[in-house]
């Protein structure tokens, strides 16, 4: 049975039935037993498993991670939260130095499964050091498992997943997608990583996309398919392990490939994407591939600044335009945004 | 204590309390898009220390820095232009209200990420001591900071190198909406911290304008006749939101019984009924000086409302200094 529930909520159920199923998973993160619960994502948790296994912590980022990497070695399945990517960015020593390789120095003995959920923040503000897209930096990191899910369903699918796996995981949530409702199955479901999704399928040009820029190239898919052009889209959900299979074989059908990447172009989860299809699929591409990204400076807090910094789904629009040779219009999309850029919609007040 | 230091304290927490509640109220006019961490109730220590360090000194600060910056003499208007994002602000409305600077003040930058300035001031205490300058390094934090191995590892240097630093700890007994008993073992204390890594640290009451401008004072001159680092801690209390305009006493972190204990010892209150009882000021001195910050006031919020955004091409802009 499945409901509409948000993506939020999606993730507090995913905490509860992980809980449930296994008394060795514990969370902990700043503020996950306060009132506004990290978003409304750890809501009642520690009413209901107690503070031995649901508790606050000293703002301490990276000793916490190492303390979550050594439970894990005895058996515990710990999954952290930071209300900001940002913030744990501390953490990149005991990430990088311990939890991604653990396993493989010591030859294949212990292994570490924790789960670090991150959270990106974007709008109001949330300038430099408050809305940093750096999954290709975790990305980068040998050892390491990064997922990005854009729907509610996948995002407790995949958390489910993410928290039994039984290596370190960072779980990268965009702040826009916490609000987004979706059909969500009832029971624990397992998404597995490593598996994308086709979410529309199309002829002409293949779009591979995550997080929240999946929501931007669905906008721009429907503009896009009233003006004749017919595109696929595929939502990655894990970053790596990344499914190639399942792009390959798009572009190979269609010829034509945009990436997509919420974070800045320069070495970006799209620039991979566009080296391998480069290299795998040379003798399918009708083009060169393109990729839409952020450009190559950090997030400025002005309004003014930030609207020619973010990727919308005009961008995406115009983006598919040069590549057709075709002057698309952009006029619905641009009627259909009402409110300030720097919201997700009118209704947001945050919390940011 | 002459009258006149204390005089010029009372204006400038004056100034700090009339800047942030102006920018409470009028935040629900949304012009203001950006996190915004008021420090009303908490303006003594930022107004005390603005008041003994001399311009030339450095300042750094938190998320929680416009009575920091203030205090320490930066520009009101190019702080609420920031505020509003415009491309007069003291950042180029790059950075917002957690981002401030004001270099001809001393005021070297606030940043967003707990505890990411304590060594920079320990840096420029290095640099200090390297040219051989009478000048001093401060740096303001909160106790949440104190739980990040940066701040250990930043005072254990400026102890084995006597840097000219000030650590200025405001301890307001919360991160975020956690209480320090959820973070920090019963029975610490933050200024012993200090002192065990070998910094000769001191603590007070952050409510009693006169004691904090005092133990400052002291702190500050040591410092400047070459007795190395010194810390100091004071216990003081946010009123509003953590984040934000509004009071957010019913949400469940906090009681307002225990807001409203704290309210009773307002700092500026307590400040202008002390000069008025022992008559360094009068009720009229303190209205003019009252009415003379609202026009400040007024003046640089019409400057910041009025002062055009960036220009796009500015997004590219100093990426790197050319
Ligand atoms: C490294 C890091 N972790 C977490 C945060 C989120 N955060 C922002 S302000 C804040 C509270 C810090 O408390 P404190 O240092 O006592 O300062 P106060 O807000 O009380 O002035 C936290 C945890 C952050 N900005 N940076
Ligand atoms: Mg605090």
């Amino acid at each position: 049975m499945s409901r509409i529930i948000t993506y939020a909520k999606a993730i507090n159920e995913a905490y509860f039935q992980a809980m449930e199923q296994d008394p060795a998973v514990i969370c902990f993160g700043l503020g996950i037993d306060d009132p506004k619960g990290v978003f409304g994502t750890t809501l009642g948790l520690q009413d209901r498993f107690g503070s031995a296994r649901v508790f606050d912590m000293p703002t301490a980022e990276n000793g916490m991670t190492g303390v979550a990497i050594g439970a894990s070695l005895n058996g515990i399945r710990p999954v952290m939260c930071h209300q900001r990517l940002d913030f744990f960015l501390l953490a990149l020593d005991q990430l990088v130095n311990n939890a991604a390789k653990w396993h493989y120095m010591f030859g294949g003995q212990d292994s570490v499964p924790i789960t670090i959920r991150l959270i990106i923040g974007r709008g109001w503000g949330q300038g430099p050091t408050h809305s940093q897209n750096l999954q290709a930096l975790f990305a980068h990191i040998p050892g390491l498992k990064v997922v990005m899910p854009t729907t509610a369903e996948d995002a407790k699918g995949l958390l489910l997943a993410s928290i039994f796996d039984d290596n370190p995981v960072v779980f990268i949530e965009h702040r826009w997608l916490h609000n987004l409702e979706g059909h969500v199955p009832e029971e624990a479901c397992r998404t597995p990583l490593g598996k994308a999704a086709t979410v529309r399928e199309g002829r002409d040009l293949t779009m591979v996309s995550f997080s929240y820029m999946t929501i931007e190239a669905l906008h721009a898919l429907d503009v896009l398919e009233k003006q004749g052009i017919s595109c696929e889209l595929i939502d990655l959900r894990s970053i790596k392990p990344l499914d190639w299979p399942t792009v390959f074989a798009s572009v190979r059908k269609t010829g034509r490939l945009l990436a997509l990447d919420t974070g800045p172009e320069f070495c970006s989860v799209a620039a991979e994407v566009v080296a391998r299809v480069g290299m795998e699929c040379f003798d399918a591409l009708r083009q060169a591939p393109q990729r839409l990204a952020l450009p190559d400076v950090p997030t400025p807090s002005s309004p003014s600044l930030k609207k020619v910094f973010y990727q919308r789904s005009e961008d995406i629009v115009q983006a598919v335009g040069g590549m057709l040779g075709r002057e698309l219009s952009v006029a619905e999309l641009e009627q259909q945004r009402t409110w300030p850029l720097d919201v997700p919609g009118e209704w947001f007040r945050g919390p940011f | 204590m002459t009258d006149h230091r204390a005089v010029n304290l009372l204006r400038s927490m004056k100034r700090i309390r009339l800047v942030e509640e102006t920018i409470a109220e009028r935040y629900a006019e949304w012009k203001m898009r950006c996190p915004t961490h008021l420090c009303t109730g908490q303006e003594t220590v930022g107004a005390a220390v603005g008041q003994v360090l001399r311009p030339d000194d450095f300042a750094l600060s938190t998320h929680r820095s416009h009575g920091h910056y203030l205090g320490k003499g930066g520009d009101l208007k190019r702080m609420l232009a920031e505020i509003y994002l415009k491309g007069t602000g003291c950042s180029g409305g790059k950075g917002g209200s957690m981002h401030l600077i004001d270099r001809e003040a001393g005021f070297k930058g606030s940043t967003a990420i707990v505890g990411g300035t304590i060594p920079l001031a320990v840096g420029l205490g290095l640099s200090i001591a390297l040219k051989g300058s009478d000048q001093i390094s401060c740096v303001f934090f909160g106790d949440g900071a104190v739980e990040e191995g940066v701040f250990y590892e930043s005072v254990s240097f400026a102890a084995l190198k006597q840097l000219p630093v000030l650590f200025v700890c405001e301890n307001n007994f919360y991160s975020v909406y956690t209480p320090v008993a959820k973070r920090q073992p019963a029975g610490r204390a933050i200024h012993a911290l200090a002192a065990a890594m070998g910094v000769n640290a001191r603590h007070g009451d952050g409510n009693d304008p006169l004691a904090v401008l005092d133990q400052v004072e002291a702190a500050v001159a040591e410092i400047r006749s070459g007795g190395g680092p010194r810390f100091l801690e004071f216990e003081t209390y946010r009123w509003r939101e953590h984040c934000g305009p509004n009071y957010d006493n019913h949400i469940g972190y906090r009681t307002e019984a225990e807001f409203l204990a704290w309210k009773e010892r307002d700092p500026v209150l307590r400040l202008e009924a002390e000069l008025l009882a022992r008559g360094a000021v009068t009720g009229e001195q303190v209205a003019a000086m009252t009415d003379t910050i609202n026009e400040e006031i007024a003046a640089a919020f019409l400057f910041a409302e009025q002062s055009p955004f960036p220009a796009p091409e500015e997004l590219h802009a100093q990426v790197f200094k050319q």
